[in-house]
This record gives C-alpha cells, sequence and structure tokens, in this order.
C-alpha cells in the first residue's frame, strides 16, 4: 500500500522537540569560534542626508574590530546605484528604464543561476515584462546600497557596522553603536501613497519622481482607462480600499554568521534559498560562486521575506573577508520589525458592474503598491495581483492598472501570498459590494459567476491561465460544512432581538497561483548506497513545512525504502550547488516531482542491474515496494535486497542526477467560510468559526498540508482583525516592536474546521499544487467580509483592515447618524427622501445600505 | 558577577555582567540553546524556562535574580533514558510544531500550565498561551497538542 496519502508524523521533530534545533544563533561550530558580533548603526530618520560619520569614539574603545561604514566599501565592488540618464525623464521612460535595467542587473548578479532565472520566469509568467522581478536587494535603478552613503530612506536603514569581541559580549555591540556619531540634515519624510505620487518630495532626485514602476491601464504613464468597460452594466459599485501594510514577523529574526578560510567564503544564513543567497553574495562580492558555500541551518520561518538574502548579512560577510575574522550577527526584534520588508500595503481602487440578476459583467482594479524606500521587487506584487483580479469568476471584461509608489519606510516585498491575497482581498470585497447592492445573498452571486468546470483550462479576461478547478463545489461544499442556512437564520434572530452582539458570516472563493516561475524548476539527487539507505539532496529549502518527511515519503513509495532509511539533506551550496528554493507554494509540485522523477532514474537503473545479476529480462522484472525488493515476477526465491542492487552497481551507487521544470504555473483554489461575532457597544471582533476547503490537488501527507492551512488561516484572520504597521506623519514607526505590533495569539483565534477536496493538476507527475499560501489568500477576505457582513443591516458596506474595535465602533456609529438623519429626512417629505433615494442609488453601497437601515428604523 | 544556577540539575557557575539576562546565561555560560530569543519586549515567549518550578520569560530575569535557582529548559525535560516529556510526545503526536522556533517556548509554557490546570478546556489552553507567539502553525496543532497532553494527566 503507498504510504502517500497517509498521516505521517514529521522525522524531523525530535530534534526540534529535545535540543531546539540548530538555528544560525545556536551555530557552535568551530569555524565560527571567536566570531565577532555584528551590529548595525541604524537611521534614527525617515529621512534625510548624510553630512558626517565619526567613527572615531567608538573605534577607540576596548574590543572594538572595526566600525565599518560606505567610505569602507571602496574596493568592495558594491553594487552601483545607476540613475537613470536623462534627470527629467517622464514616468514613461524611467519605467522602461527600470525594467532594462532590472533585467541587466539580474542577469550580472545571476551569471546564469537558476534563481534569478526563476525570478524572471516568474514575471513572464506573470505577464509582466521580464525585468520586473529583480530577486535580489542588490541592483536596479533604485538600488539598494549596503549601507546608506549620502542619505538615508527609512527609519532603520543601515549606516554602519559595529563588530566587537570585548569580554561585555552581546551587549557590547549595542553600547559601542550608541558612540557611532551621524550628522543628518532631515528632509521631509513621505508617509502613504498619496504623499509620494504627489512627488514634493523625491526619494530619488536623479529619478525624476517616486513611481518606480506602472501598468497595465497606467503603463507609460496613463491612465489609458477603458470609457466603455461598464457599458451595458444596470448597476456599476466603486470603492477605494486599503490592503494594508504588515509585518512578517517569523518567530526567528534575521541573522547570519561568515567565516572567511583559504580563500573560500562560508555563510551560514536564515535564508529561504541557500543557492539565491550565493548567486547575491557572488554579485556583491564579486567573488566566483565557487569560492562561496552557503549554508542554511535551521531557519525560524521566512514567508517570503527570507529569500534570498538581505544587505545586512551580504555585510556581514563582506565584513569576515575584510577582517579575516568569523563575524556573526543576529538582529532583534526591533531592528527586525523596520529593517526586515513588510508585505501587502496596497490602495485600491475598486469598480464592480453587472446586472440585478445577480450576473457581473465588468470589473477594474486601480493599484497603488507602496513599495517602500527601495522597489525590491519592482512591480512584481501589483503584477500578480493584477494577473489574479478576476479571482474565480467568469467576468468577461476586467482592467487593471498600477503604480509603484515609493515612499520613506521600509521596503515591501513578499508575504505570504506576495501580491495574490491582495488580489483576493479586492475582488472578494468587490463581489461583496455588488452583492449587497442588488441585494442578493452573496453566496448566490459567487456561484452565479465562477467559472464553470467545463471552461478549463480557462484564460481570465486579466491573462491568468487557469489548469483545473471545481469552484461552485468547493462552494457548496464549505456552505454546506458551515450550515450555512441555520447561520443565517441565527443571525436572523440576533438582528431581530437587537442582541448586541451580532453575528457575521463571511465568504471567500478564491484562486491562487503557485510555482509561478514553474519553468525555473528544481533539482534533485538521489543515491541508493550499498547499505540499502538512500540520501536525497534537494534544491527545496525547507524553514518548517516538513520536506525531510515528504521527500522521504516520495522514495518510500516509489523505491520500498523505507523513510526512516531516506536522509534528506537540503540548504548547503558545496553539496547542492545548483538549486532554487522555497517560496510561493512551489516545493512540492517541483522539488517533489524532481525527487519523484529521481526515484524513477533509479529505479530504471537498479531494473538494468538486478537484471543483470539474475540474468534476467529487464522486462521480466518487478520491485516490491513493500518490501523494498527486486525479483523477477513471481518469484520471491530470486529477491534481491536495495543493498545487494546497489552494491553492485559499483562506483557511488545507484545515483540520479535530475532536474523537474513544470511548463507552467497551477491554480490552486477553494472556499472560507469565516464566523465572526461583532460587540456593537463596543467594536470588538471575535473569530468564532473557520471553515476551509483548500484544494491544491492529491495531498501527499495531510499532516503537513493541514499544517500549512492552519498557519495559513491564521496569517489570514490576523492580518483581516488585528495587524498593521503604521508611522505616524514624520515616518516614525510606531509598530516597531511585538508590545506594540498586535501580532496574532491563540486567544484570538478559534480551532479551523478543514474539509478535504483534491482535484489534480495535469502539469507535474504527482498531480499536486501548492498549499502554502492558500489558507492566507482565502482567510484574509472570509474574516473582513464576515465583519462587515454582521454589520450589513446597519447599513455598513465596508471597514478598511485591520477591523480593530476602534474602526468598527466607528463605522456602527457613522452608520447610525446616517440612518438616523436620513429618518429624519423621511419625515421632512416624500419629495426629498425620493430624491435622497435617487442619489443613494447613484453614489453606491453604503448610502444605499443606510437608506435600507433608515427604512427599516433601525437607530440604536 | 559571580552566579551558580542549577541547570536541568547540573550547577552552573559564571562570571556575568550585572545586567546579563538568564537567557543569555543559559545560552552563552550554559551552553544550551534550545532556549530561543524572539523579541525584546517579553511578547514572544521562546525564551520560556521554568524557574523553581514555575513559568518565566527568561529575557525578563537577570541571571543575578536566578542565582542559587533551579531552572528546567527544554533539554532538561526528557527523562534521563530519553523519553520525551507527554507535552513533547504531544506535540510530535499532533504536529505541533512547523518551523521549531517558537517550540521550545511553547512546550515549557504548556508544561507549566498543565501543571496548574490538569485538564484546562480549549478556551484554557487558548489564553494560557496567550503570551507565546507562533507564527507557523496558527497554534490550531499546539492547542490540540495541549489537549491530548492533558488527557495523559
Amino acid at each position: 500500500m503507498s504510504i502517500l496519502g497517509t498521516r505521517v508524523v514529521r522525522t524531523e521533530d525530535p530534534r526540534l522537540l529535545t535540543v531546539g534545533g540548530t538555528y544560525v544563533d545556536d551555530l557552535r561550530v568551530p569555524e565560527l569560534d571567536g566570531a565577532v558580533q555584528a551590529t548595525f548603526v541604524r537611521s534614527p530618520l525617515a529621512h534625510a542626508l548624510i553630512t558626517g560619520i565619526d567613527t572615531s569614539a567608538a573605534r577607540d574603545e576596548p574590543g572594538v574590530l572595526a566600525v565599518l561604514t560606505a567610505q569602507d566599501l571602496a574596493g568592495a565592488e558594491a553594487p552601483e546605484n545607476e540613475a537613470p540618464e536623462n534627470a527629467e525623464a517622464d514616468e514613461a521612460e524611467l519605467v522602461a528604464a527600470e525594467e532594462a535595467s532590472a533585467a541587466a542587473g539580474a542577469a550580472s548578479a545571476a551569471d546564469g543561476g537558476a534563481a534569478a532565472e526563476a525570478a524572471g520566469a516568474a514575471a513572464e509568467e506573470a505577464g509582466a515584462e521580464s525585468g520586473e522581478a529583480g530577486p535580489g536587494p542588490l541592483g536596479g535603478p533604485f538600488a539598494e546600497p549596503m549601507f546608506a552613503a549620502d542619505r538615508v530612506r527609512f527609519v532603520g536603514e543601515p549606516v554602519a557596522l559595529v563588530l566587537t569581541d570585548g569580554p561585555a559580549g552581546r551587549y557590547q555591540g549595542e553600547d559601542i553603536s550608541e558612540l557611532v556619531s551621524v550628522d543628518y540634515d532631515p528632509l521631509p519624510a513621505v508617509v502613504g501613497t498619496e504623499a509620494s505620487l504627489a512627488g514634493d518630495t523625491l526619494l530619488f532626485p536623479p529619478a525624476g519622481s517616486n513611481v518606480a514602476a506602472a501598468g497595465g491601464a497606467r503603463k507609460g504613464g496613463g491612465p489609458a482607462f477603458d470609457g466603455a468597460l461598464f457599458a451595458g452594466c444596470e448597476v456599476v459599485v466603486e470603492r477605494t480600499i486599503v490592503n494594508q501594510r504588515v509585518a512578517v514577523v517569523p518567530l526567528e529574526v534575521r541573522a547570519a554568521a561568515a567565516a572567511w578560510q583559504d580563500g573560500k567564503l562560508t555563510v551560514w544564513a536564515s535564508t529561504q534559498n541557500a543557492q539565491l543567497a550565493r548567486v547575491i553574495l557572488a554579485g556583491a562580492l564579486q567573488l566566483d560562486p565557487g569560492a562561496i558555500r552557503v549554508i542554511a541551518p535551521d531557519v525560524g520561518g521566512g514567508f517570503g521575506a527570507k529569500i534570498g538574502l538581505d544587505r545586512e548579512a551580504v555585510a556581514v560577510a563582506w565584513a569576515a573577508r575584510k577582517t579575516g575574522r568569523p563575524v556573526r550577527w543576529v538582529e532583534t526584534r526591533s531592528e527586525n520589525m523596520v529593517a526586515m520588508t513588510h508585505g501587502r500595503d496596497q490602495v485600491q481602487s475598486l469598480a464592480i458592474g453587472g446586472n440585478r440578476d445577480g450576473r457581473i459583467l465588468a470589473y477594474r482594479i486601480d493599484i497603488v503598491q507602496d513599495g517602500g524606500a527601495y522597489p525590491r521587487m519592482g512591480g512584481f506584487l501589483p503584477t500578480l495581483t493584477s494577473l489574479m483580479a478576476a479571482g474565480v469568476y467568469d467576468i468577461p471584461r476586467v482592467e487593471t492598472a498600477f503604480r509603484v509608489a515609493l515612499t520613506s519606510t521600509t521596503p515591501v516585498a513578499a508575504y505570504r501570498g506576495a501580491g495574490r491575497p491582495e488580489a483576493t482581498a479586492a475582488i472578494e470585497r468587490a463581489v461583496d459590494l455588488f452583492a449587497a447592492e442588488i441585494g442578493m445573498d452573496p453566496a448566490e452571486v459567487r456561484r452565479l459567476n465562477v467559472v464553470s468546470p467545463d471552461k478549463f483550462p480557462f484564460t481570465t479576461a486579466s491573462g491568468a491561465q487557469y489548469d483545473t478547478g471545481r469552484y461552485a463545489d468547493a462552494l457548496s461544499t464549505v456552505l454546506e460544512a458551515a450550515g450555512y442556512q441555520s447561520l443565517r437564520a441565527e443571525q436572523a434572530k440576533r438582528r431581530a432581538s437587537d442582541d448586541p452582539v451580532q453575528l457575521g458570516i463571511g465568504l471567500a472563493t478564491y484562486v491562487e497561483i503557485t510555482a509561478g516561475d514553474a519553468q525555473a524548476g528544481e533539482t534533485a539527487r538521489l543515491a541508493v548506497h550499498d547499505d540499502g539507505t538512500a540520501t536525497v539532496y534537494t534544491g527545496s529549502s525547507a524553514h518548517g513545512q516538513g520536506h525531510h518527511t515528504a521527500w522521504a515519503m516520495l522514495v518510500q513509495d516509489e523505491l520500498g525504502i523505507p523513510m526512516d532509511q531516506v536522509t534528506v539533506i537540503h540548504g548547503d551550496t558545496d553539496l547542492i550547488p545548483a538549486g532554487v528554493g522555497t517560496y510561493a507554494s512551489r516545493s512540492l509540485q517541483l522539488g517533489g516531482s524532481a525527487v519523484h522523477k529521481a526515484a524513477g532514474e533509479v529505479k530504471d537503473e537498479a531494473r538494468r542491474v538486478a537484471a543483470a545479476m539474475l540474468e534476467a529480462a529487464e522486462d521480466d522484472l518487478e520491485l516490491d515496494t513493500d518490501t523494498g525488493r527486486w525479483q523477477v515476477r513471481g518469484d520471491p526465491e530470486t529477491a534481491l535486497s536495495w543493498a545487494q542492487v546497489a552494491g553492485q552497481a559499483g562506483g557511488d551507487g545507484l545515483v540520479a542526477n535530475v532536474e523537474f521544470k513544470g511548463d507552467r504555473a497551477t491554480f490552486p483554489f477553494g472556499a472560507h467560510v469565516a464566523v465572526v461575532e461583532v460587540d456593537t457597544e463596543t467594536g470588538k471582533v471575535r473569530h468564532v468559526r473557520h471553515v476551509t476547503v483548500d484544494d491544491a490537488g492529491p495531498v501527499l501527507n495531510p499532516v503537513l498540508a493541514e499544517g500549512q492551512r492552519h498557519g495559513g488561516i491564521a496569517q489570514g484572520a490576523a492580518q483581516a482583525m488585528l495587524e498593521e504597521v503604521v508611522y505616524d506623519a514624520d515616518g516614525n514607526p510606531i509598530t516597531s516592536n511585538l508590545a506594540d505590533y498586535a501580532a496574532i495569539t491563540a486567544a484570538e483565534l478559534p480551532s479551523f474546521e478543514l474539509i478535504a477536496m483534491e482535484t489534480p493538476t495535469t502539469l507535474n507527475p504527482l498531480g499536486v499544487k501548492g498549499i502554502g499560501e492558500a489558507g492566507t489568500i482565502g482567510a484574509t477576505p472570509a474574516v473582513q467580509n464576515a465583519v462587515v457582513d454582521a454589520l450589513a443591516h446597519l447599513g455598513v458596506r465596508h471597514i478598511d483592515m485591520p477591523t480593530t474595535p476602534e474602526r468598527v465602533w466607528t463605522a456602527i456609529t457613522a452608520a447610525q447618524k446616517t440612518a438616523a438623519q436620513q429618518t429624519g429626512a423621511q419625515q421632512t417629505g416624500a419629495q426629498q427622501t425620493g430624491a435622497q433615494q435617487t442619489g443613494a442609488q447613484q453614489t453606491g453601497a453604503q448610502q444605499t445600505g443606510a437608506k435600507k437601515a433608515a427604512q427599516n428604523g433601525r437607530t440604536r | 558577577m559571580k552566579v551558580t544556577i542549577t541547570v536541568n540539575g547540573q550547577e552552573v557557575g559564571a562570571d556575568v555582567e550585572d545586567r546579563a539576562l538568564l537567557v543569555h546565561f543559559l545560552r552563552d555560560s550554559a551552553g544550551l540553546t534550545a532556549t530561543k530569543i524572539g523579541c525584546d519586549t517579553t511578547s514572544c515567549g521562546a525564551c520560556t524556562v521554568l524557574l523553581d518550578g514555575e513559568s518565566v520569560k527568561s529575557c525578563t530575569v537577570l541571571a543575578a535574580q536566578a542565582d542559587g535557582a533551579e531552572v528546567t529548559t527544554l533539554e532538561g525535560l526528557a527523562g534521563a533514558d530519553g523519553t520525551m516529556h507527554p507535552v513533547q510526545r504531544a506535540f510530535h503526536a499532533e504536529h505541533g510544531l512547523q518551523c521549531g522556533f517558537c517550540t521550545p517556548g511553547m512546550v515549557m509554557a504548556l508544561v507549566s500550565l498543565l501543571r496548574e490546570n490538569r485538564h484546562p478546556t480549549e478556551d484554557e489552553v487558548r489564553a494560557g498561551l496567550e503570551g507565546n507567539l507562533c507564527r507557523c502553525t496558527g497554534y490550531h496543532n499546539i492547542v490540540r497538542a495541549a489537549l491530548s497532553a492533558a488527557a495523559e494527566n
């Protein structure tokens, strides 16, 4: 019986549960004996010119090895900050320059590396210009320098690096860093996309604009919107919503250690892909990749923000080479909250149109992406949002547009979902707004508009090619599991009794894109040794996902070698020089398919060897995968063990070295129902149930897949209810530690109710899609929709995330005020009321809702 | 100053700065790295250990305050024969960990919780874990692990 699809607990766990694993800060390897401690001096200002740096007081302290700044980079060939040639360039030229330069940057940094190719392929897959997705932090026209040299652009930007090895240990670095004196000439902060687009203050004056990239109807400076997009629509609802900035908060902060020995640099880094980290290091330090070894030890979560390597880790490697001493850097959480990239942060102007029978005919999304101070990923995030704009719906006309606006804040990059949760949040809110406007149940509007199964493969009006899907089934399954009708009945009861605690039922049907860079593929090397054990070397790079368990299951399934005899190795470029890594929900479908393919090749080779040993025809041989024995068909007397066959193979034993490449991305989908209680007197939201169908094809190990869903749901609910990175008007972060940032806890979540559904893809041999990000993508709008739904009868049509008590209470109060005014107006005469109602119909959902509330005579 | 702390049954003495935190004593002086540092505001709980049997966040206790005390870290939880503690076993069986970084603190917090309340409800487990952050599991399987370990009580 195949082990695939069965519940197998993780092989990784005993080590983590008994000694706590080995993360960068835990490494006690000889190469790091006597490592000096690295501490960064960071900008306390959002935007300023640096007029001088005095490191002498710090350098004079005992135990200080060096204080390094941008000036010390001379000779280190730091990446150049290439300004566009024409300082007066208009936006169109800027965008073109950005694309060209990013492409060049990616190419030169990668030097044929799979990772840059991966990012390029991802962008191409997403329908973007091939250069828009620079893989690393270094390069491009708005480049992020290793240290700020003449200008700082956000609070937390590194300005200097202090290396200490005194007896005071880890506290000394912080003491010394306070002695580094930096003179700043403050400049106006640029906070929020509105200020950025106004362009009164430019972060990169030579660029002539704060807009780093633009696309869709805004490409070339636009806008060039289609005036006829909503022609023939009986109803059009417009709304501008905010998909707020959130912090990634992996429990392990960023960390790196480096040692330079005998002309070779070894870097231990908390990264999602050691191979990409090596590409970045080679480019930045102008070293041959062969002179660099990158090791990813245990990694305490990444969620997209540990793709590749950040500039601090590059600086640590550079410092080790420059000083000849091993160096270790582990940031503090307060540094992490301002200097690790943030996620999301889009202002989305939406318009959705259709008919009163529930059919959606047209949809537009115009995105302003806050890129932060450095456009890490160019236009990548809003490009993905645009690509996925239509969601699960068969909408005839879809128009997208985006601009990436730079602000004097922490750079924004990938965070669990990276552009897709933003798309789903937008369309799922829009569909609810449309449903409210036409007075139809949001479940019914979804049922009417989802792409029907007979249309796959289906290409959306925004250009995504969906492989397989059963969207209506997912919706009906989740509605039934949640007891949708009973929930609506309970809601009606609470409304009728004016219960202060109202019930909200939120829906989200979603489709997302995984392994967008399928063509970049993934590597696997599988060796079966002469003792019958096997070793898998994988280019994927687990940081919590359970690859070691999953890959061993794949080997057992294919070869019959018990999984406890299979060792899985990842994250070491000496052992695995080529690999792409773990992000974009790509691992199983690419890395897993590579392991599957390698096992197939080993099996073919073993068949040849065994046939020779048994003097039988290859076709007459069979492998019993229950016992792991080769034999002539039907003749157990001839059985050979893997040890015997591998021993006979000679040389390295039985080895396969493969790369698996996908043709294109896969599109998992699902449906979520969130149930919340909203205390209308305090605005407090309680998430009481969460029911989901998340279909990512056949499940290899339900334990792991469910774990991914759980974590994803929690992060989605966190964004919907609690979490937000906030800056004041001067660009000071006011959520810069975990006391101020509302990271979600166990007390704010329910247990989750997961329903299984498996629709295979045809795009890989395992039939699998990615599951890493789906939970977040579905949960975010489901929870937000539930909060709004709880208050719909009061006339509330929208509340921006996070739906904090203050925002909820404010929305309730505003709706009550509107309702009271309308009640008053109604009493003054039919003619005036009639006029108001017409106005309400024209201006959208909120007023229409208020009108209904007024008609119900509901004032609280 | 000189501090002596009994860690997992072994006496560990070290000369530390007055301001040295217990978590740094455990990691640097005792050489036990299971206890993690996840924040600097006593918010995340990754550094949770037992101090004279009570759970504390070791980033918020000075090493000097623990002088003469007994501390148990994750490394000291399993039996002498290596048998995992029921909470450790439950975390494994219920997939209560992914990246593993919050795990030492989570496990220690739950060991303490289940001593104070042998048969907690789900809500009591969730409230009891409010001071321990996990970013991977959505807490779902951690809560299940807690309830399953409690069932063994």
